[in-house]
């Protein structure tokens, strides 16, 4: 870091040309105490910092070159923090300085736009909660569990590696240009730096890719429910409790927030518990027997409805339910990680690490590791957070290294977590639920011959060892319990009964585990219906401007009917799917995601070039080329590969000509009619592929374009446009980390001195 | 003893404020503040008709959740 040339002097734009009050301190800290503060190193903070270092170092080689028998789970916790403090510490530093540059005299959306309802001055430890919360949702809990078939060592690079260089990259730019142009979203931007085209390809895209999100997620708590009686009543009874907490804060007592959602987590608690003792009778083991078809449309069935009740009414509610729920159970998983500290039998690498012909997933290690883990590395879908919501609360400018970067690498080792809950369950167990039925055959002891068949080292399963925790668990079967939730659940109760209630808490444990996902599920469905539906309401409003009218319930329906529908044909595909509905589909959720992440780092690089900035354009551009790589090569190879496993139009090939050869029944397609669906199915994912990889490799291009473009411009002295709001002088001050430095208390304590009355103009609107 | 109590004591009222704020619970009491530091001549909205408006532009502007 040391040498570096001085960019400050051609650095922020509002340098010097903004005039803050004089009547108050200063908004923000003096530069050059602010950067002697940064540069200054103590003989304790080298020591600390060189502490970090080797501690990171030592956990990494424990994980990635000492070959025992076991690891122990802590070096999992020591390799991924330590790679965070060093990466936050260092590598956002240098994005800050180089590429976002804040400027803390300037106000933020939250102080110039101030309204008291989106516009809202928030603390930046509260924020860095809200945002946390609205980024973690179940997609960091499933990938990982899916990528552990290669072995531990891949996904663990990918989640830590991928989430400093890529992830809270993203989320860090994307909350920094989203909250300098007054909070604006991702479609918004896209349409402004990368004109009518780019940002026409990037709507649909985000629209498509959305559906398939939704569809997919979806598809994982069917998984999770179909033939659970237990989990079936528990998550059922989510309905009723959230909607009795929507009138309770609605009628009852308006505002009283933490209250309702006490007494929501009590009712949720004994639901589970309920639960278990509801599927113990004949008549709840028969009425909430249900299979996944039938959950399916259910869950269609729901997601209309609950897209088109009042928010107040359902997704509010369950909206603090599920905040509640997940700073709780994040905060217990890693408390039982660190007290139980597992013992990991995985090997780093896996026998499938090297073929691509695995169970849980299909495809080789490059690239389909790195579509599968997507959350808690590099998520799209935090692009539409990250911007639009979280950048009206920001308080102060610096801040957003922080929230942003900050708040990406606080996922990236939920995912961690999640990695090492899956893997400290029994491989044998492991292949046994997340293989199709077509391979394991469903039962017991077929699971187990298949499972032993694998020739996978140290692996020796018993049926015995698959019914006794099934039943540990209170589920009829764990056999092919695919889509992440439940081996997840399993290796959560494996941990958390050794760590509190022995194995009679395991079933507790499991359905708590269970209930979790399924909440965060369900809001992202019904929030991501929501979404879709204005989205879709937006751009036939262009051509039939009534749709421009929320208030307008036709139109409202019909969008939403739109939506549900679309994303309820790709969710009965995966379930009726003869091949095994999550293993064909969660590529193309990971390609899906990271086609996004790809889309905002195009608009992101697009915004650095013509900020000037094409020195340190790098840091955009490695993570956007790597997602681009990775994304293209993997829809190209779903679209052209040869090998059946892998190429949906191979396979779709393979059936069609088995049909036409009169075969009636063709690999783990039983009947004619099974095969027909695998020519569908496939032929549709191929067709999805392909829109997605275009409609991507369009808005990739333009931004490409508006790169070039603004190089272009500057060498030839053209002023370029920005789309940032105008500066506004700052009245406020904030510290900018979790701790404040002595000149941020300083500063803080001289604004203290001010009288409240004084700090902030009158607006007067 | 006494001392010891009271310091836990804090710390969870602490723990709960923050998780309130992360929830958003103190939203009313933010935008009484915004209100009055703003100067409006009107009244300020009640609790009842602010939380009601809340969700009610929620259902205008809805904000999406991750996966």
């Amino acid at each position: 870091m040391a040498g570096v040339p001085d960019q400050r002097k051609n650095g922020p734009r509002a340098e010097g040309g903004l005039a803050t009050d004089p009547d108050l301190p200063p908004p923000a800290v003096d530069e050059a105490r602010l950067e002697a503060e940064d540069r200054k190193w103590t003989p304790a903070k080298i020591a600390l910092w060189a502490a970090i270092a080797l501690l990171g170092g030592v956990a990494w080689v424990m994980l990635a070159i000492v070959r025992g028998e076991t690891v122990n789970a802590i070096w999992f916790v020591f390799a991924s923090v330590c790679t965070y403090l060093i990466g936050y510490r260092f590598y956002s530093k240098v994005i800050e300085r180089y590429i976002t540059k804040p400027d803390d005299r300037r106000a933020t959306p939250a102080e110039y736009k101030a309204d008291g309802k989106d516009y809202v001055r928030t603390d930046r430890n509260v924020l860095f909660g809200h945002h946390f919360a609205a980024i973690a949702g179940a997609g960091p809990l499933v990938g990982p569990v899916i990528a552990a078939q290669m072995g531990y060592l891949p996904g663990t690079i990918w989640i830590i590696v991928g989430v400093v260089f890529a992830g809270a990259v993203q989320d860090y730019l994307v909350m920094f240009f989203s909250m300098r142009r007054g909070g604006r979203s991702l479609g918004q931007m896209a349409r402004e730096e990368l004109g009518v085209i780019g940002g026409t390809a990037a709507l649909i895209a985000t629209l498509l890719i959305m559906v398939i999100i939704v569809a997919i997620l979806a598809l994982v708590v069917v998984n999770a429910l179909g033939e659970s009686p237990w989990g079936v009543f528990s998550v059922g009874m989510t309905i009723p409790i959230a909607l009795f907490m929507g009138v309770y804060l609605r009628y009852l007592r308006p505002g009283k927030v933490m209250e309702v959602s006490i007494i929501g987590f009590v009712l949720l608690m004994a639901a589970i518990i309920g639960g278990g003792l509801v599927a113990q009778t004949e008549w709840g083991a028969t009425v909430f027997h249900l299979d996944k078809v039938t959950i399916a449309w259910g869950l269609i069935v729901y997601g209309f409805v609950a897209a088109i009740l009042p928010v107040w009414l359902l997704l509010a509610p369950r909206d603090y339910l599920s905040t509640f729920m997940k700073i709780g159970v994040i905060v217990m998983l890693a408390l039982a990680i660190i007290v139980v500290r597992p013992e990991v039998t995985v090997p780093a690498f896996s026998e499938f690490a090297s073929r691509e012909n695995g169970p849980v997933f299909s495809g080789a290690l490059f690239p389909f590791l790195f579509v599968t883990i997507a959350c808690g590395a590099l998520s799209g879908f935090h692009a539409l957070i990250s911007s639009g919501t979280t950048p009206k609360l920001v308080e102060k400018e610096r801040q957003t290294r922080y929230i942003g970067y900050g708040g990406m690498l606080m996922e990236s080792f939920v995912a961690i977590m999640a990695l090492v809950a899956a893997i400290s369950i029994d491989r044998g167990l492991y292949f046994a639920m997340n293989a199709p039925a077509a391979l394991t055959g469903g039962t017991v002891e077929t699971a187990a011959t298949w499972v032993n068949s694998l020739g996978l080292a140290g692996v020796n399963i018993s049926p015995d060892l698959l019914s006794e925790t099934a039943r540990n668990v209170g589920e009829q079967s764990i056999v092919s319990r695919t889509g992440g939730a439940p081996t997840l659940a399993v290796g959560l109760a494996h941990i958390m009964h050794q760590f509190v209630g022995g194995t009679a808490l395991m079933g507790f444990w499991y359905h708590f585990a269970i209930m979790f996902e399924a909440l965060f599920i369900l809001t992202a469905v019904d929030a991501g219906t929501r979404v879709a539906r204005f989205m879709l309401q937006d751009s036939i409003g262009n051509f039939v401007p009534k749709f421009k009218e929320a208030s307008w319930r036709p139109g409202a329906w019909l969008c939403t009917a739109i939506m549900v529908a679309a994303w309820g044909a790709v969710l009965l595909m995966g379930v009726t799917d003869p091949l095994g509905g999550i293993n064909t589909l969660f590529p193309l959720f990971g390609i899906a995601n990271q086609l996004l992440a790809a889309i905002a780092l195009a608009v992101c690089l697009a915004i650095v070039a013509k900020r000037g900035t094409f020195k340190y354009l790098w840091i955009v551009a490695l993570p956007l080329a790597f997602a681009a790589v990775v994304t293209i090569t993997a829809s190209y190879q779903k679209i052209f590969s040869s090998t059946p496993a892998v190429g949906y139009f191979a396979n779709n090939a393979a059936f069609s000509k088995a049909l036409a050869d009169g075969k009636t029944e063709f690999g783990t397609a039983k009947s004619v009619a099974a095969m027909e669906a695998v020519v569908r199915n496939t032929a549709i994912q191929g067709w999805l592929s392909v829109i997605f990889v275009v409609l991507s490799i369009i808005v990739i291009a333009t931004a490409l374009i508006a790169t070039a473009k603004a190089f272009r411009d500057r060498s030839a002295g053209v002023a370029i446009t920005d789309n940032e709001d105008p500066a506004v002088p700052s009245r406020v001050f904030a510290p900018a980390g979790l701790v404040p430095t002595t000149a941020e208390r300083e500063l803080a304590a001289e604004w203290g001195k001010v009288p409240a009355d004084a700090r902030l103009e009158r607006t007067g609107h | 003893m006494g001392a010891g109590i009271a310091l836990v004591a804090n710390g969870f009222r602490g723990f709960a404020r923050y998780l309130g704020g992360v929830m958003g619970a103190d939203a009313y009491a933010k935008y009484l503040e915004h209100h009055q530091a703003a100067g409006h001549a009107e009244e300020p909205l009640t609790e009842r008709e602010f939380w009601r408006d809340r969700t009610d532009r929620q259902d205008a502007n809805p904000q999406g959740r991750c996966c």
